[in-house]
């Protein structure tokens, strides 16, 4: 009988570094970065620019690797996996959601929505179907067939989101979601996010918001590609970013 | 253009054939034309190079005379001239023949009579009137009986023949017949400008044109006519059209080429612009082959696109000429069609692999940020 209540790790990573080659000096973005994530679990990456956030969301999306260390994703050694195993763990495992939507303009909503799904070979009536839900999660049904520059900024993110879950993954990650929208869509959009974790999806946003990351559950902030200081969301102090010492 | 040139040479290879087909075979597939001249080491048609010797009513008396198996042998010398009733004129062809020609030509007479026949030497002061002709110089009255001037000869006419139209390049309907004798004294004429053999049933064209070369070549010493064939015909024309086939060819490989270099042009400016949107196909778990098929696809879309408009540019000129020239029955082949669309295919397949390539060495971190 298990007594441990809290839930397994969805994330580890154990002293991962990510070293860039620029000329002859090598650039170091994440200086051996150890984290722990478990399932469920609402974190916020916070730090000021250049810090290595976005890096190392790039690590923990897969559109990256470290350069050492090791990373597991739902116990599975993910770190070292070649170009189409981790395609195959981006389409399945993990969703993405980012600042600038990245809709395709010349498709419409329910065609973006469809995207991941036409790629992994899904057909097609389960593909409208999966469409449907998802945009009816986001509060978008009546807007299925309209095209990007017809929707606000808020409707962009919330289709954007939409795409992003409709291969139902175990991870979504966000970057800076909130960045491009006003405050009432950006409120929106969290909420949305909110109820989506909620469900049991495990969120990691970066953000340069303290209130997004006191509405997580720990906030992880880095500086100069280390990990400074752990905290839970709601005691996250405004100036956070501008502290020096962890 | 190359898709659109190789449309319109194979429509009019094909029509070309067609058309000689269709001629020959309104007057029998058993017949032959005799022409002055011989040149058959350069593939040009008969006729149109070389110093022929005359071609004589003796030697049509002889054919007559010492070969079986020929039903009909018809002699022709044809000019141009003006024919006139009072202030009606008209330009026509003149054709200097025998009875036999309404025959071997299968011509219908709506009034009077063709030519008469008897000796071909004597040359009689009569004319048969094509359809055209006859309405053109006679608009209101009959011409059977009338007298008209073919330049300064004056000739009574006997008949007018039923509407007919063109025949191996002739208009009928706008034609003179008078007697072979009349029509080479009309134009000076030494040498007879063909004569038409029809075969009798059952009797072998191959062998009856050797021994119609072989007769006039005893007569005039040397082999110095041609006899053609409804074969010889569609071979000549062929020759030219390959000829003209190599040379569009080699204008459509260039343009083939060039619109393959543009395809390429295009795709790459088309990964370029939509860097983020490959970017965005990575991060959501497209593999690099699902990036480069789909780039290639593209790439043979375009090309197939460019194929599909040269068919129907192609295709619409046909029917412009047809239109004009509707005797003539041009078509494109299907197996041209086809072909067009799979070498397009190819072109697409060949020049989209660099840009789909690109496209797949794409960084997908980078890539999502435009860079």
């Amino acid at each position: 009988m298990n007594l441990d209540a809290s839930p397994p790790p969805m994330i580890e990573l154990e002293d991962v570094k990510r070293v860039y080659s620029v000329g002859e000096n090598p650039l170091v973005a994440l200086k051996g970065v150890s984290i722990e994530i478990r399932t469920g679990e609402y974190v916020a990456v916070m730090g000021p620019s250049g810090s290595g956030k976005s890096t190392m969301l790039n690590i923990l999306g897969c559109l990256d690797r470290p350069s050492s260390g090791s990373y597991r994703l739902d116990g599975r050694e993910v770190g070292s996996l070649d170009s189409e195993e981790l395609s195959k763990v981006r389409r399945h495992e993990i969703g993405f959601v980012f600042q600038s939507f990245h809709l395709v303009a010349r498709l419409t909503a329910a065609e973006n929505v469809a995207l991941p799904m036409v790629l992994a070979g899904i057909a097609e009536e389960e593909r409208r179907a999966r469409v449907a839900e998802s945009l009816e999660s986001v509060g978008l049904s009546q807007r299925v067939n309209h095209k990007p520059n017809e929707l606000s900024g808020g409707e962009c993110q919330r289709v954007a989101i939409a795409r992003a879950t409709v291969m139902k993954p175990r991870v979504l990650l966000a970057d800076e979601p909130t960045g491009n929208l006003d405050s009432a869509n950006g409120e929106q959009v969290l909420q949305l996010l909110a109820r989506m974790n909620a469900d049991g999806l495990t969120l990691v946003v970066v953000t340069h918001d303290p209130n997004v990351g006191r509405r997580s559950d720990h906030v992880l902030v880095l500086r100069d590609g280390d990990l400074v200081q752990r905290v839970p969301g709601p005691e996250l102090q405004p100036d956070v970013l501008f502290e020096t010492t962890p | 253009m190359g898709v659109t040139s190789v449309v319109v040479l194979t429509a009019a290879g094909n029509g070309t054939q067609r058309f000689v087909s269709q001629e020959f075979s309104s007057l029998g597939t058993n017949l032959l034309i005799v022409v002055p001249g011989k040149n058959e080491t350069t593939g040009a048609l008969p006729g149109m190079g070389g110093v022929p010797n005359d071609l004589t009513l003796g030697d049509v008396r002889a054919l007559e005379r010492s070969l079986r198996g020929l039903r009909l042998v018809v002699p022709q010398a044809m000019g141009n001239d003006t024919v006139a009733n009072g202030e009606r004129r008209r330009q026509v062809a003149i054709v200097g023949t025998t009875s036999d020609f309404q025959e071997i030509r299968q011509l219908r007479m709506t009034e009077g009579r063709f030519l008469p026949p008897g000796d071909m030497e004597r040359g009689a002061a009569v004319a048969v009137l094509g359809a055209k002709v006859a309405t053109e110089l006679f608009p209101s009255e009959n011409p059977v009986g009338r007298v008209l001037r073919i330049g300064g000869w004056r000739m009574r006419v006997t008949g007018v023949l039923a509407p007919k139209g063109r025949q191996l390049g002739l208009d009928i309907d706008d034609m003179v017949m008078v007697p072979v004798a009349t029509g080479m004294r009309i134009f000076d004429l030494s040498s007879l400008s063909r004569v038409s053999i029809e075969m009798a049933a059952h009797t072998d064209l191959d062998s009856t044109k050797a021994r119609v070369l072989s007769l006039l070549a005893e007569r005039h010493d040397e082999e110095d006519v041609s006899v053609i064939t409804p074969d010889t015909v569609v071979g000549a024309l062929n020759e030219i059209l390959l000829a003209l086939t190599l040379a569009v060819a080699g204008i459509g490989a260039i343009s083939l080429a060039v619109a393959g270099l543009g395809v390429m042009n295009l795709m790459l400016v088309s990964v370029s612009e939509r860097t983020a949107e490959v970017g965005l196909l990575r991060a959501v778990g497209a593999t690099r082959q699902q990036v480069q098929r789909l780039f290639l696809a593209e790439a043979i879309l375009l090309s197939l696109c460019g194929a599909v408009s040269g068919i129907v540019v192609g295709w619409g000129i046909v029917r412009g000429f047809v239109a004009l020239y509707p005797e003539f029955p041009a078509s494109p082949p299907a197996w041209a069609l086809v072909s067009v669309l799979g070498v397009a295919l190819l072109v697409g397949a060949f020049f989209g692999v660099l840009p789909a390539r690109r496209a797949t060495e794409m960084d997908p971190v980078a890539a999502l940020s435009g860079k």
